[in-house]
């Protein structure tokens, strides 16, 4: 779905349902959102990269094509993710750019020292790939838990901080420079819109309303 | 439109409140509106409803909203014996409305027997479980209160274990999610009393506020419409109409200065350049939250104090709870597609009072159905793999086959229980780590008492015992585990008769200093069952009743 016509739905029918009072003391607020995600959303595409060069990107793009793989639907390629993690290199994730400049040398490396013959992560084959990433994934020991949310992205391997920016930029909403298109919340049958309107799901379809314990052991 | 009210630093204002969450908002209203000139000085920035996002890496990852673990670092350990090390430890809204704005809005009352079980249950080892000083016939008032004027949904009469009220909610409750439509059928199975859950976001529109429109991202995030019933979103717009309430962002309070007399004077901030002001007031009314109240005191040592302000005691800091309890995950045939909407619908009472005999330990709880998981927080965080089954691949064609099958299959039963009050749980200043002001940092001392990890066990089990009741295809549990992070500060300045064993009296003034007075979560005598906002805004509602008598009187 186009950004601009879903926001514009949001706004239209989020306020037909309510009071003038609320439309007019909303109006200038809701106005600059819609303009602020409009902006983000051009910019989800950069024509060309801040942090990587070409190569870079290229390499880059194999790995994260790799985490989230395209099959019968979408994955982080179709998502835009290496585009999502550029731009976050130079803004949200600059404290990552180490572990970038560190981590692609290591991958190459890796690659000579697996697959002789071939210089580069991106001319392997997709199984080669992925047992290129296997020898790097140390993810068998699960992160550290903090309650019950939230993730603590960065401090891990190279490997590691590739996988969660992978994840960040094919699910993070796309008004904020990932998840192109919206392919990623398609996937998971996250739809695309700012409000919802019951029934949600398949469970609460038919429920009948409530009705107090007390009332129903009545009519039996 | 009436421009807001600034004053002079040198303008010695009424009252001076530091801190705008569930409890500095409502004082501000309620001590602007009853005549008092108020400086409120928050922390945090001054957003609105444009500011807010469903930006999950700022809000997130990159704590937006929150306090920051690098600016504002914290350390841990178990016990006073061991060596805390840099660790995070809370998390707490840091903006206009504190974590009213960011929390998920579940609103429940305490219970009577929160503010006796002392009396009940006579005396715990190893912890100092007393009875308020107030019942909850004193705050019923202060409840209905807070629920009309910042709007709450809900059902009166819906549980047969609600405490009694004076009047019904002011609203409908929120639409039922398929999550909760499980949750109700198997918990009546089982012969249990689920009801649709009282939350603090409205149904129906409300002047200036929209009804909520279910986008689905409450937990941690600040409302786009005004939906939910912050404090930013309801009685500091109040306070700054009154003409005589100034909300001062971004003002990081770190000293409250003292006279001979040993009177407060005023509280010593860094502004945004990190220069010290010193707001003059008549009086202080500290709302910082249960870990920034003890250390704002801590940090406002003086000869006269040497131990920290209002700490005659020895126990500022001390006793603090957090609230415990485990849950579970499960995943059935077809979509919930609980993601949209509020984060709960549906919840349970029937373990909230337990008899200890029974039982075999003190405490009690409620359970909730919810799914409060944004996508990336579902794909990449919390227990195990976030929202995922144990052992699912991390990354690949099967990570991304379970993320496509169960984002809209998923439900998460939580528990909520009781915390016991241990002396030996507290904030206090670590010796050795700074915060970027160069401050010292909050150590967090913390080990859940025996009875604690006792009611998680049986809250796991209880939780289990449910979703055998439904027809879910796969679930799994999160261990019972000792914590050592904290969402709710409870207990650290509490309230009580006695100067020698509690930190404020029942009109939230301190014993030591007679125009120094704490509200917020620091002052809660027990933890309750696991939701203590409603009860944070309704003591602050009955503080401002209170805090008003005396100034009239002239008595401060």
């Amino acid at each position: 779905m186009n950004e601009s016509v879903s926001r514009r739905r949001f706004l239209s029918r989020g306020a037909a349902g309510l009071s003038a009072v609320w439309a007019s003391a909303h109006w200038p607020a809701l106005l600059a959102a819609a303009t602020h995600a409009r902006h983000a959303a051009q910019a989800a595409t950069p024509a060309k990269f801040e942090f990587f060069t070409p190569e870079e990107a290229r390499e880059i793009d194999d790995i994260t094509s790799r985490i989230i793989p395209s099959d019968d639907t979408p994955g982080a390629h179709e998502a835009g993710v290496v585009y999502f993690i550029d731009r976050g290199l130079t803004t949200f994730a600059v404290t990552d750019q180490k572990t970038y400049r560190q981590g692609l040398p290591e991958l190459q490396a890796r690659v000579a020292e697996m697959f002789p013959r071939v210089s580069k992560f991106s001319a392997l084959t997709p199984d080669q790939q992925d047992q290129v990433l296997h020898s790097f994934d140390d993810s068998g020991q699960q992160g550290q838990r903090q309650g019950r949310l939230r993730s603590r992205p960065g401090a891990g391997s190279f490997f590691e901080t590739v996988r969660q920016h992978t994840v960040m930029g094919f699910l993070i909403d796309p008004d904020f420079g990932g998840n192109h298109d919206g392919v990623g919340w398609k996937v998971i049958g996250r739809e695309r819109e700012h409000m919802f309107q019951a029934p949600f799901g398949y469970y609460d379809k038919s429920y009948p309303g409530w009705e107090s314990a007390v009332k129903e052991a009545e009519k039996k | 439109m009436l421009e807001p009210i600034r004053y002079k630093t040198t303008d010695e204002v009424d009252f001076v409140i530091i801190g705008s969450g569930a409890a500095g908002g409502v004082l501000a209203k309620e001590l602007s509106n009853n005549g008092f000139r108020v400086v409120v000085l928050e922390q945090g920035p001054y957003l609105t409803e444009a500011d807010f996002t469903h930006n999950e890496v700022e809000v997130l990852m990159r704590n937006q909203l929150t306090n920051h673990p690098k600016l504002q670092p914290t350390t841990f350990r178990k016990t006073p014996q061991d060596k805390a090390k840099h660790h995070r430890a809370l998390v707490y809204g840091r903006m206009v409305g504190g974590s009213s704005v960011h929390f998920t809005a579940n609103y429940w009352r305490f219970h009577e027997i929160d503010f006796v079980e002392r009396s009940k249950v006579g005396p715990i080892p190893d912890a100092n479980l007393v009875d308020w000083p107030i019942t909850y016939a004193d705050l019923e008032p202060y409840y209905t209160k807070a629920e009309w004027e910042l709007g709450v949904s809900g059902l009166a009469g819906a549980s047969p274990f609600d405490p009694p009220r004076s009047k019904p909610y002011p609203m409908p409750p929120l639409p039922v999610k398929s999550g909760g439509v499980i949750f109700e059928r198997a918990a009546r199975k089982l012969g249990w009393h689920p009801f649709p859950s009282p939350m603090a976001i409205l149904s129906e529109p409300r002047p200036g506020r929209s009804a909520c429109v279910q986008c689905g991202f409450c937990e941690s995030f600040g409302c786009e419409v005004g939906a939910k019933s912050s404090t930013l979103a309801t009685v500091i717009r109040m306070a700054e109409k009154t003409g005589r309430c100034e909300i001062r962002p971004n003002c990081y309070v770190h000293r409250i200065e003292t006279n001979a007399n040993g009177r407060v004077i005023g509280a010593a901030y860094f502004d945004e350049k990190r220069v010290t002001h010193l707001q003059k007031a008549k009086a202080v009314v500290v709302c910082a939250n249960g870990g920034e109240t003890p250390r704002l005191l801590l940090l406002s040592t003086s000869k006269q104090f040497p131990d920290g302000l209002a700490n005659s005691s020895g126990l500022v800091g001390k006793y603090l709870m957090l609230n415990s309890g485990p849950s579970a995950m499960a995943v059935f045939e077809h979509p919930l597609n609980d993601y949209k909407g509020v984060a709960v619908s549906r919840i349970l009472h029937d373990f909230y009072e337990l008899d200890p005999q029974k039982v075999g330990f003190c405490g009690g709880g409620g359970l909730d159905a919810r799914f409060d998981m944004t996508p990336i927080n579902f794909a990449t965080s919390g227990y195990d793999m976030g929202g995922l089954p144990p052992g699912t691949p991390k990354w690949g064609k099967e990570f991304k086959a379970a993320l496509a099958h169960n984002y809209t299959r998923s439900l998460e039963i939580v528990a909520h229980g009781t915390s016991l009050p241990v002396e030996s749980n507290s904030f206090s200043l670590d010796p050795d780590l700074k915060d970027a002001w160069g401050l010292p940092a909050l150590c967090m001392t913390y080990k859940d008492h025996p009875d604690d990890l006792k009611l998680g066990a049986f809250l796991r089990a209880r939780i289990l015992e449910l979703l055998e009741a439904t027809d879910a295809v796969q679930k799994w549990a999160s261990p019972v585990e000792e914590q050592d992070f904290a969402y709710h500060l409870l207990g650290t300045c509490r309230m009580g008769n006695d100067p020698k064993s509690s930190i404020i009296n029942a009109d939230h003034r301190t014993h030591d200093v007679k125009n120094l007075f704490l509200c917020d979560g620091g002052s809660l005598v027990t933890s309750g069952r696991g939701q203590p906002t409603l009860t944070i805004s309704a003591l602050a509602y009955r503080a401002a009743d209170r805090i008003t008598a005396l100034a009239r009187k002239g008595e401060i």
